[in-house]
Protein backbone atom coordinates (compact mmCIF):
# COMPACT_ATOMS: atom_id res chain seq x y z
CA UNK A 1 0.00 0.00 0.00
CA UNK A 2 1.09 3.58 -0.66
CA UNK A 3 3.20 4.63 2.37
CA UNK A 4 1.38 7.94 2.84
CA UNK A 5 -2.03 6.25 2.60
CA UNK A 6 -1.20 3.66 5.27
CA UNK A 7 -0.14 6.47 7.60
CA UNK A 8 -3.54 8.10 7.13
CA UNK A 9 -5.18 4.75 7.92
CA UNK A 10 -3.07 4.41 11.09
CA UNK A 11 -4.02 7.93 12.20
CA UNK A 12 -7.73 7.21 11.71
CA UNK A 13 -7.41 3.93 13.65
CA UNK A 14 -5.43 5.65 16.43
CA UNK A 15 -8.09 8.34 16.79
CA UNK A 16 -10.80 5.65 16.81
CA UNK A 17 -8.93 3.90 19.61
CA UNK A 18 -8.64 7.18 21.49
CA UNK A 19 -12.39 7.62 21.16
CA UNK A 20 -13.06 4.15 22.66
CA UNK A 21 -10.47 4.91 25.34
CA UNK A 22 -12.45 8.03 26.24
CA UNK A 23 -15.80 6.40 26.78
CA UNK A 24 -14.26 3.30 28.31
CA UNK A 25 -12.47 5.31 30.98
CA UNK A 26 -15.01 8.02 31.82
CA UNK A 27 -16.14 5.67 34.54
CA UNK A 28 -12.76 5.79 36.27
CA UNK A 29 -13.13 9.40 37.26
CA UNK A 30 -16.85 9.96 37.32
CA UNK A 31 -18.62 6.70 38.26
CA UNK A 32 -18.77 7.33 42.00
CA UNK A 33 -19.75 11.01 41.62
CA UNK A 34 -22.64 10.01 39.38
CA UNK A 35 -23.65 7.17 41.71
CA UNK A 36 -23.81 9.40 44.80
CA UNK A 37 -25.50 12.27 42.96
CA UNK A 38 -22.57 14.63 43.61
CA UNK A 39 -22.70 15.50 39.90
CA UNK A 40 -25.53 15.02 37.42
CA UNK A 41 -24.56 12.41 34.80
CA UNK A 42 -24.40 14.83 31.82
CA UNK A 43 -22.53 17.47 33.85
CA UNK A 44 -20.05 14.85 35.09
CA UNK A 45 -19.13 13.63 31.60
CA UNK A 46 -18.89 17.21 30.30
CA UNK A 47 -16.43 18.20 33.07
CA UNK A 48 -14.46 15.01 32.50
CA UNK A 49 -14.32 15.64 28.74
CA UNK A 50 -13.01 19.20 29.13
CA UNK A 51 -10.40 18.15 31.70
CA UNK A 52 -9.25 15.27 29.51
CA UNK A 53 -8.72 17.74 26.69
CA UNK A 54 -6.84 20.12 29.01
CA UNK A 55 -4.79 17.19 30.33
CA UNK A 56 -3.81 16.21 26.79
CA UNK A 57 -2.07 19.56 26.41
CA UNK A 58 -0.27 19.38 29.74
CA UNK A 59 1.69 16.23 28.99
CA UNK A 60 5.38 16.31 28.16
CA UNK A 61 6.61 12.74 28.38
CA UNK A 62 5.08 11.51 25.14
CA UNK A 63 7.73 9.37 23.51
CA UNK A 64 8.39 7.17 26.53
CA UNK A 65 4.82 5.95 26.84
CA UNK A 66 4.42 4.75 23.24
CA UNK A 67 5.55 1.26 24.05
CA UNK A 68 7.95 1.64 26.96
CA UNK A 69 10.35 -0.57 25.03
CA UNK A 70 7.83 -3.42 25.10
CA UNK A 71 8.29 -4.09 21.39
CA UNK A 72 11.33 -3.51 19.21
CA UNK A 73 10.67 -0.08 17.69
CA UNK A 74 12.94 -0.75 14.73
CA UNK A 75 10.81 -3.72 13.62
CA UNK A 76 7.47 -1.94 13.86
CA UNK A 77 5.88 -0.82 10.58
CA UNK A 78 2.71 1.29 10.14
CA UNK A 79 0.81 -1.84 9.07
CA UNK A 80 1.76 -3.57 12.34
CA UNK A 81 0.65 -0.53 14.35
CA UNK A 82 -2.64 -0.55 12.45
CA UNK A 83 -3.20 -4.24 13.25
CA UNK A 84 -2.38 -3.65 16.92
CA UNK A 85 -4.86 -0.76 17.09
CA UNK A 86 -7.60 -2.91 15.56
CA UNK A 87 -6.98 -5.52 18.28
CA UNK A 88 -7.18 -2.88 21.00
CA UNK A 89 -10.36 -1.27 19.61
CA UNK A 90 -12.18 -4.60 19.24
CA UNK A 91 -11.35 -5.68 22.81
CA UNK A 92 -12.33 -2.26 24.21
CA UNK A 93 -15.72 -2.52 22.50
CA UNK A 94 -16.34 -6.08 23.71
CA UNK A 95 -15.59 -5.19 27.34
CA UNK A 96 -17.72 -2.03 27.03
CA UNK A 97 -20.65 -4.15 25.80
CA UNK A 98 -20.24 -6.35 28.88
CA UNK A 99 -19.87 -3.28 31.11
CA UNK A 100 -16.43 -4.37 32.32
CA UNK A 101 -13.88 -1.69 33.28
CA UNK A 102 -10.82 -3.24 31.65
CA UNK A 103 -7.62 -1.30 31.04
CA UNK A 104 -7.43 0.55 27.70
CA UNK A 105 -3.65 0.71 28.06
CA UNK A 106 -3.44 -3.07 28.37
CA UNK A 107 -5.63 -3.42 25.27
CA UNK A 108 -3.25 -1.14 23.36
CA UNK A 109 -0.12 -2.95 24.62
CA UNK A 110 -1.73 -6.34 23.95
CA UNK A 111 -2.72 -5.42 20.40
CA UNK A 112 0.77 -4.11 19.62
CA UNK A 113 2.47 -7.16 21.17
CA UNK A 114 0.30 -9.62 19.21
CA UNK A 115 0.74 -7.75 15.92
CA UNK A 116 4.52 -7.40 16.35
CA UNK A 117 4.89 -11.05 17.31
CA UNK A 118 3.16 -12.25 14.12
CA UNK A 119 4.82 -9.72 11.83
CA UNK A 120 8.40 -9.83 13.16
CA UNK A 121 8.61 -12.93 15.36
CA UNK A 122 8.69 -13.43 19.11
CA UNK A 123 12.18 -11.89 19.31
CA UNK A 124 10.71 -8.46 18.51
CA UNK A 125 8.67 -8.58 21.74
CA UNK A 126 10.62 -7.84 24.91
CA UNK A 127 8.89 -10.16 27.36
CA UNK A 128 10.98 -9.10 30.33
CA UNK A 129 9.81 -5.53 29.69
CA UNK A 130 6.22 -6.75 29.48
CA UNK A 131 6.49 -8.26 32.95
CA UNK A 132 8.26 -5.20 34.33
CA UNK A 133 6.12 -2.49 32.72
CA UNK A 134 2.72 -4.16 32.46
CA UNK A 135 2.22 -7.25 34.62
CA UNK A 136 3.79 -6.12 37.90
CA UNK A 137 2.01 -2.73 37.86
CA UNK A 138 -1.26 -4.51 36.98
CA UNK A 139 -0.99 -6.65 40.10
CA UNK A 140 0.30 -3.90 42.35
CA UNK A 141 -1.84 -0.90 41.37
CA UNK A 142 -5.29 -2.05 42.53
CA UNK A 143 -3.80 -3.28 45.82
CA UNK A 144 -1.92 -0.03 46.47
CA UNK A 145 -4.94 2.14 45.60
CA UNK A 146 -7.25 -0.16 47.56
CA UNK A 147 -5.20 -0.01 50.76
CA UNK A 148 -4.82 3.78 50.49
CA UNK A 149 -8.57 4.22 49.94
CA UNK A 150 -9.36 1.85 52.81
CA UNK A 151 -7.26 3.90 55.23
CA UNK A 152 -8.69 7.17 53.89
CA UNK A 153 -12.29 5.95 54.20
CA UNK A 154 -11.68 4.72 57.73
CA UNK A 155 -10.15 8.09 58.75
CA UNK A 156 -12.92 10.13 57.15
CA UNK A 157 -15.72 8.20 58.85
CA UNK A 158 -13.87 8.18 62.16
CA UNK A 159 -13.26 11.94 62.19
CA UNK A 160 -16.73 12.94 61.03
CA UNK A 161 -18.52 10.44 63.30
CA UNK A 162 -20.07 13.09 65.53
CA UNK A 163 -20.60 15.74 62.84
CA UNK A 164 -24.03 16.64 61.53
CA UNK A 165 -25.10 14.33 58.68
CA UNK A 166 -26.50 17.10 56.46
CA UNK A 167 -23.25 19.10 56.64
CA UNK A 168 -21.21 15.93 56.01
CA UNK A 169 -23.28 14.94 52.98
CA UNK A 170 -23.22 18.40 51.41
CA UNK A 171 -19.53 19.13 51.96
CA UNK A 172 -18.31 15.75 50.78
CA UNK A 173 -20.41 16.15 47.62
CA UNK A 174 -18.30 19.19 46.78
CA UNK A 175 -15.10 17.40 47.79
CA UNK A 176 -16.02 14.46 45.63
CA UNK A 177 -16.71 16.61 42.57
CA UNK A 178 -13.29 18.23 42.99
CA UNK A 179 -11.40 14.96 43.51
CA UNK A 180 -13.16 13.41 40.49
CA UNK A 181 -12.06 16.38 38.36
CA UNK A 182 -8.47 15.81 39.43
CA UNK A 183 -8.69 12.17 38.33
CA UNK A 184 -10.02 13.31 34.91
CA UNK A 185 -7.13 15.69 34.49
CA UNK A 186 -4.61 13.01 35.43
CA UNK A 187 -6.27 10.66 32.95
CA UNK A 188 -5.93 13.18 30.12
CA UNK A 189 -2.22 13.57 30.79
CA UNK A 190 -1.74 9.80 30.73
CA UNK A 191 -4.04 8.20 28.18
CA UNK A 192 -4.35 10.89 25.51
CA UNK A 193 -0.59 10.93 25.10
CA UNK A 194 -0.42 7.20 24.38
CA UNK A 195 -2.33 7.77 21.15
CA UNK A 196 -0.29 10.86 20.34
CA UNK A 197 2.78 8.67 20.71
CA UNK A 198 1.36 6.04 18.34
CA UNK A 199 0.52 8.64 15.67
CA UNK A 200 3.94 10.28 16.03
CA UNK A 201 5.60 6.87 15.69
CA UNK A 202 3.67 6.24 12.47
CA UNK A 203 4.66 9.67 11.10
CA UNK A 204 8.30 9.04 11.95
CA UNK A 205 8.29 5.55 10.43
CA UNK A 206 6.92 6.95 7.15
CA UNK A 207 9.51 9.72 7.07
CA UNK A 208 6.98 12.55 7.50
CA UNK A 209 8.69 13.56 10.73
CA UNK A 210 12.33 13.48 11.75
CA UNK A 211 13.25 10.70 14.19
CA UNK A 212 13.00 11.75 17.81
CA UNK A 213 10.60 14.64 17.18
CA UNK A 214 7.63 15.33 19.42
CA UNK A 215 4.01 15.26 18.30
CA UNK A 216 2.96 18.22 16.07
CA UNK A 217 0.21 20.47 17.42
CA UNK A 218 -2.49 19.01 15.16
CA UNK A 219 -1.76 15.54 16.56
CA UNK A 220 -2.15 16.79 20.16
CA UNK A 221 -5.36 18.58 19.17
CA UNK A 222 -6.83 15.60 17.30
CA UNK A 223 -5.96 13.08 20.04
CA UNK A 224 -7.28 15.38 22.78
CA UNK A 225 -10.49 16.00 20.84
CA UNK A 226 -11.04 12.28 20.16
CA UNK A 227 -10.63 11.28 23.81
CA UNK A 228 -12.79 14.21 24.96
CA UNK A 229 -15.57 13.34 22.52
CA UNK A 230 -15.52 9.70 23.64
CA UNK A 231 -15.58 10.81 27.27
CA UNK A 232 -18.52 13.12 26.68
CA UNK A 233 -20.59 10.36 25.06
CA UNK A 234 -20.07 8.47 28.29
CA UNK A 235 -19.53 4.76 28.76
CA UNK A 236 -22.71 4.42 30.80
CA UNK A 237 -22.46 0.63 30.96
CA UNK A 238 -19.09 0.74 32.69
CA UNK A 239 -20.09 3.70 34.86
CA UNK A 240 -23.00 1.62 36.16
CA UNK A 241 -20.72 -1.31 37.01
CA UNK A 242 -18.20 0.83 38.90
CA UNK A 243 -20.66 3.21 40.56
CA UNK A 244 -23.49 0.85 41.49
CA UNK A 245 -22.70 -2.81 41.11
CA UNK A 246 -19.31 -3.10 42.79
CA UNK A 247 -20.36 -1.65 46.13
CA UNK A 248 -22.85 0.92 47.42
CA UNK A 249 -21.03 4.25 47.59
CA UNK A 250 -21.68 7.23 49.89
CA UNK A 251 -20.19 10.68 49.24
CA UNK A 252 -17.37 10.43 51.86
CA UNK A 253 -16.36 7.08 50.34
CA UNK A 254 -16.40 8.48 46.82
CA UNK A 255 -14.24 11.35 48.03
CA UNK A 256 -11.79 8.93 49.67
CA UNK A 257 -11.69 6.63 46.63
CA UNK A 258 -11.06 9.42 44.13
CA UNK A 259 -8.53 11.29 46.24
CA UNK A 260 -6.62 8.01 46.63
CA UNK A 261 -6.80 7.28 42.91
CA UNK A 262 -5.60 10.77 41.98
CA UNK A 263 -2.72 10.61 44.50
CA UNK A 264 -1.60 7.17 43.32
CA UNK A 265 -1.75 8.13 39.61
CA UNK A 266 0.13 11.38 40.16
CA UNK A 267 2.76 9.84 42.44
CA UNK A 268 3.40 7.00 40.00
CA UNK A 269 3.55 9.10 36.83
CA UNK A 270 5.88 11.49 38.63
CA UNK A 271 8.19 8.58 39.43
CA UNK A 272 7.81 7.06 35.97
CA UNK A 273 6.00 4.00 37.29
CA UNK A 274 3.31 3.18 34.73
CA UNK A 275 0.00 2.21 36.31
CA UNK A 276 -3.35 1.62 34.63
CA UNK A 277 -5.85 4.31 35.65
CA UNK A 278 -8.63 1.72 35.39
CA UNK A 279 -6.96 -0.63 37.86
CA UNK A 280 -6.15 2.20 40.26
CA UNK A 281 -9.71 3.57 40.27
CA UNK A 282 -11.36 0.15 40.65
CA UNK A 283 -9.00 -0.69 43.50
CA UNK A 284 -9.82 2.64 45.15
CA UNK A 285 -13.57 1.97 44.97
CA UNK A 286 -13.15 -1.54 46.43
CA UNK A 287 -10.94 -0.17 49.22
CA UNK A 288 -13.49 2.49 50.11
CA UNK A 289 -16.15 -0.23 50.16
CA UNK A 290 -14.14 -2.24 52.68
CA UNK A 291 -13.24 0.83 54.74
CA UNK A 292 -16.81 1.65 55.75
CA UNK A 293 -18.54 -0.52 58.30
CA UNK A 294 -21.46 -2.51 56.90
CA UNK A 295 -20.64 -1.52 53.33
CA UNK A 296 -21.14 -4.55 51.17
CA UNK A 297 -18.64 -5.35 48.44
CA UNK A 298 -20.10 -7.58 45.72
CA UNK A 299 -17.15 -9.91 45.23
CA UNK A 300 -18.86 -11.68 42.32
CA UNK A 301 -18.73 -8.45 40.29
CA UNK A 302 -15.16 -7.77 41.45
CA UNK A 303 -14.17 -11.31 40.39
CA UNK A 304 -15.59 -10.84 36.87
CA UNK A 305 -13.68 -7.57 36.63
CA UNK A 306 -10.40 -9.24 37.59
CA UNK A 307 -10.97 -11.96 34.98
CA UNK A 308 -11.49 -9.24 32.36
CA UNK A 309 -8.23 -7.58 33.48
CA UNK A 310 -6.32 -10.87 33.13
CA UNK A 311 -7.82 -11.56 29.70
CA UNK A 312 -7.34 -8.05 28.27
CA UNK A 313 -3.72 -8.31 27.21
CA UNK A 314 -3.82 -11.82 25.70
CA UNK A 315 -7.23 -11.28 24.05
CA UNK A 316 -6.20 -7.99 22.43
CA UNK A 317 -2.92 -9.69 21.44
CA UNK A 318 -4.78 -12.49 19.66
CA UNK A 319 -7.01 -10.06 17.74
CA UNK A 320 -3.93 -7.95 16.94
CA UNK A 321 -2.06 -11.06 15.76
CA UNK A 322 -4.88 -12.13 13.44
CA UNK A 323 -5.16 -8.57 12.12
CA UNK A 324 -1.39 -8.48 11.53
CA UNK A 325 -1.43 -11.83 9.73
CA UNK A 326 -4.04 -10.57 7.27
CA UNK A 327 -2.80 -6.95 7.01
CA UNK A 328 0.80 -7.81 6.21
CA UNK A 329 -0.28 -10.02 3.29
CA UNK A 330 -0.75 -6.91 1.15
CA UNK A 331 -2.96 -3.91 0.44
CA UNK A 332 -6.08 -6.04 0.05
CA UNK A 333 -5.39 -7.63 3.44
CA UNK A 334 -5.09 -4.23 5.12
CA UNK A 335 -8.35 -3.10 3.54
CA UNK A 336 -10.06 -6.34 4.65
CA UNK A 337 -8.91 -5.82 8.26
CA UNK A 338 -10.21 -2.25 8.16
CA UNK A 339 -13.59 -3.38 6.85
CA UNK A 340 -13.76 -6.21 9.40
CA UNK A 341 -12.92 -3.78 12.21
CA UNK A 342 -15.68 -1.36 11.20
CA UNK A 343 -18.09 -4.29 10.79
CA UNK A 344 -17.36 -5.67 14.28
CA UNK A 345 -17.73 -2.20 15.81
CA UNK A 346 -21.09 -1.73 14.08
CA UNK A 347 -22.31 -5.18 15.18
CA UNK A 348 -21.36 -4.50 18.83
CA UNK A 349 -23.13 -1.15 18.68
CA UNK A 350 -26.29 -2.77 17.32
CA UNK A 351 -26.23 -5.47 20.04
CA UNK A 352 -25.82 -2.74 22.69
CA UNK A 353 -29.03 -1.04 21.46
CA UNK A 354 -31.04 -4.05 22.62
CA UNK A 355 -30.22 -3.28 26.22
CA UNK A 356 -29.15 0.38 26.25
CA UNK A 357 -27.73 2.10 29.34
CA UNK A 358 -28.07 5.88 29.15
CA UNK A 359 -27.48 8.94 31.29
CA UNK A 360 -31.00 8.46 32.65
CA UNK A 361 -30.78 4.79 33.55
CA UNK A 362 -27.16 4.73 34.72
CA UNK A 363 -28.07 4.75 38.41
CA UNK A 364 -30.51 1.88 38.22
CA UNK A 365 -28.52 -1.08 39.53
CA UNK A 366 -28.97 -4.22 37.49
CA UNK A 367 -28.59 -6.24 40.68
CA UNK A 368 -30.85 -6.64 43.75
CA UNK A 369 -31.49 -3.36 45.55
CA UNK A 370 -28.89 -2.49 48.21
CA UNK A 371 -29.85 -3.06 51.82
CA UNK A 372 -28.29 0.13 53.20
CA UNK A 373 -29.87 3.47 52.25
CA UNK A 374 -27.66 5.96 50.45
CA UNK A 375 -26.82 9.01 52.53
CA UNK A 376 -26.80 12.11 50.39
CA UNK B 1 14.69 -7.89 34.17
CA UNK B 2 14.71 -5.05 36.64
CA UNK B 3 11.60 -4.52 38.69
CA UNK B 4 11.54 -1.22 40.46
CA UNK B 5 10.32 -2.32 43.88
CA UNK B 6 11.80 0.88 45.28
CA UNK B 7 9.66 3.04 43.00
CA UNK B 8 6.58 0.98 43.80
CA UNK B 9 7.28 1.29 47.51
CA UNK B 10 7.76 5.04 47.16
CA UNK B 11 4.46 5.39 45.27
CA UNK B 12 2.71 3.50 48.06
CA UNK B 13 4.30 5.46 50.92
CA UNK B 14 3.87 8.86 49.26
CA UNK B 15 0.27 8.17 48.23
CA UNK B 16 -0.82 6.84 51.63
CA UNK B 17 0.86 9.71 53.49
CA UNK B 18 -0.57 12.44 51.24
CA UNK B 19 -4.04 10.91 51.16
CA UNK B 20 -4.16 10.33 54.91
CA UNK B 21 -3.22 13.97 55.56
CA UNK B 22 -5.51 15.34 52.85
CA UNK B 23 -8.64 13.37 53.76
CA UNK B 24 -8.11 13.88 57.51
CA UNK B 25 -7.77 17.64 57.01
CA UNK B 26 -10.88 17.71 54.85
CA UNK B 27 -12.79 15.68 57.45
CA UNK B 28 -11.66 18.03 60.26
CA UNK B 29 -12.84 20.91 58.07
CA UNK B 30 -16.21 19.24 57.69
CA UNK B 31 -16.38 18.84 61.46
CA UNK B 32 -15.65 22.58 61.79
CA UNK B 33 -18.54 23.39 59.45
CA UNK B 34 -20.77 21.09 61.46
CA UNK B 35 -19.77 22.83 64.73
CA UNK B 36 -20.56 26.17 63.12
CA UNK B 37 -24.01 24.95 62.06
CA UNK B 38 -24.73 23.69 65.59
CA UNK B 39 -23.44 26.90 67.21
CA UNK B 40 -25.50 29.14 64.94
CA UNK B 41 -28.64 27.19 65.77
CA UNK B 42 -27.85 27.83 69.44
CA UNK B 43 -27.55 31.58 68.78
CA UNK B 44 -23.74 31.73 68.87
CA UNK B 45 -21.61 32.96 65.97
CA UNK B 46 -19.73 29.71 65.37
CA UNK B 47 -16.64 31.63 64.29
CA UNK B 48 -14.19 29.08 65.73
CA UNK B 49 -15.75 26.26 63.75
CA UNK B 50 -15.64 28.35 60.60
CA UNK B 51 -11.99 29.28 61.22
CA UNK B 52 -11.03 25.60 61.55
CA UNK B 53 -12.91 24.76 58.36
CA UNK B 54 -11.36 27.57 56.33
CA UNK B 55 -7.85 26.73 57.54
CA UNK B 56 -8.26 23.03 56.74
CA UNK B 57 -9.76 23.59 53.28
CA UNK B 58 -7.03 26.13 52.44
CA UNK B 59 -4.28 23.62 53.25
CA UNK B 60 -6.14 20.96 51.20
CA UNK B 61 -6.30 23.35 48.24
CA UNK B 62 -2.58 24.01 48.62
CA UNK B 63 -1.73 20.30 48.54
CA UNK B 64 -3.94 19.75 45.46
CA UNK B 65 -2.42 22.79 43.76
CA UNK B 66 1.03 21.32 44.32
CA UNK B 67 -0.21 18.03 42.82
CA UNK B 68 -1.38 19.82 39.66
CA UNK B 69 1.94 21.66 39.53
CA UNK B 70 3.66 18.26 39.54
CA UNK B 71 1.66 17.10 36.49
CA UNK B 72 2.37 20.27 34.53
CA UNK B 73 6.04 20.57 35.45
Amino acid sequence: MDPSLIVVVVIVAALAFDFTNGFHDTANAMATSIATGALRPKVAVAISAVLNLVGAFLSVEVAKTISGGIVDDTKVTPVVIFAGLVGAIVWNLVTWLLGLPSSSSHALFGGLIGATWIASGADAVHFAKVVEKVLIPALASPVVAGVVALVATFLVYRITQSARRDVVGKTFKTGQALSASLVSLAHGTNDAQKTMGVITLALISSGSLAAGSGPPLWVVLAAGAAIALGTYLGGWRIIRTMGKKLTEIQTPQGFAAETSAAAVILASSHLGFALSTTHVCSGGILGSGMGRKLAEVRWGVAGKMVIAWALTLPAAAIVGAIAAQVSTSGSIGTVLVGIAGVGIALAIYLVSRRNPVTAKSVNEAGEPAPSAPVTV
Amino acid sequence: MHIEWGALGTVFVVAIAVVAVLTSLFAVGVRGLSQRAVAREGGASGTSGMAVAVACFAVCAGIVGYGIYLIVA
